[in-house]
């Protein structure tokens, strides 16, 4: 088991590619959510904002 | 054939469309991955040359040819734009630069930490393989800070669509650069005359990982040019209606 994480004493490399990889696929998919949930509470605003003023 | 595609262009259809569309690319996206990931890491024999060093391949490999995709959608997205003028390019061209970025910038590091051990080096200036795809990362960069720099979305589209067709002449440059000079980074093993110059317990789950991603890629586009265009289109009926719609859960 250890022998296979080790990776012929590469582990280190190949686990941090890896782990780099997870963190920047998690970045891109939290950003596309925040930035819909921006987008959608800006609008939002705006249509509460018109309601009051008419 | 053009009336649906027509169709596919109005934002509002391709809005409710593309929620539809998101989970068939994500599910199967994801399956690709896990079993890429482990069959690339576990059960593919080691490189005669590199030994386990090689498997920096299974995700190398697809970040740098989704940092080349992704750019060559954002110029022809925007090319089409700035001559058809048809609204949902550009926002597809706006959506594609950032997740663009984060590929170019996952290709570099991880490349750089292959280098390492092989090359002897993180990084060797003047290597045009690496040189072009890091002037890749500053046209992607350029490109946000001018759309950013440009309150009018029209203008910023235009204006943007240049430097993105400009720019493109970097994507031949970074695919050839290992034949037309010398390079450390190695050939083509994949796309070759003779065939892939690996055994299939090693390709395999590399073609698994470089569809994975794709899908996951395409997935997280859709999702862009979702906000993306909702954001454009903030004034119209429909936008408010959706908005309206989603009540209280946003």
């Amino acid at each position: 088991m250890m022998e296979a994480l080790a990776m012929g004493g590469y582990g280190g490399y190949v686990w941090s590619s890896f782990g780099l990889t997870l963190i920047v696929v998690i970045i891109c998919v939290v950003q596309v959510k925040r930035r819909h949930q921006q987008v959608f509470s800006d609008i939002k605003t705006r249509l509460r904002a018109m309601e009051t003023d008419q | 054939m053009w009336k649906f595609l027509h169709k596919l262009a109005s934002p509002p259809h391709f809005y409710d469309l593309s929620a539809k569309i998101i989970p068939w690319f994500v599910v199967p996206g994801t399956i690709l991955i896990i079993y890429g990931t482990i069959a690339g890491l576990f059960y593919a024999p080691p490189d005669y040359q590199q030994g386990d060093a090689f498997r920096i391949i299974y995700v190398h490999v697809p970040a740098a040819y989704l940092s080349m995709l992704a750019y060559t959608l954002m110029a022809v997205s925007a090319g089409i734009g700035l001559i058809w003028r048809i609204k949902l390019s550009h926002a597809v061209a706006a959506a594609a630069a950032p997740l663009g970025a984060w590929f170019t910038f996952l290709a570099l590091i991880t490349g750089s930490i292959w280098g390492r051990p092989m090359w002897g080096t993180w990084w060797e200036w003047g290597d045009p393989r690496l040189t072009s795809e890091l002037i890749m990362l500053f046209l992607y960069f350029g490109y946000m800070a001018l759309r950013a720099a440009i309150d009018d979305t029209t203008k910023a589209d235009k204006a943007s669509a240049v430097l993105a067709l400009v720019g493109a002449v970097n994507i031949p440059i970074i695919h050839f650069s290992v034949e037309w000079w010398s390079s450390l980074h190695q050939g083509a093993t994949i796309v070759r005359a003779d065939g892939p110059a690996m055994p299939t317990e090693m390709l395999f789950p590399l073609l698994a990982m470089i569809l994975g991603f794709s899908l996951v890629f395409g997935a997280l586009l859709l999702g862009r040019v979702r906000s993306e265009v909702l954001f454009r289109e903030r004034r119209s009926r429909w936008v408010k209606n959706v908005v309206l719609a989603s009540g209280e859960q946003g």
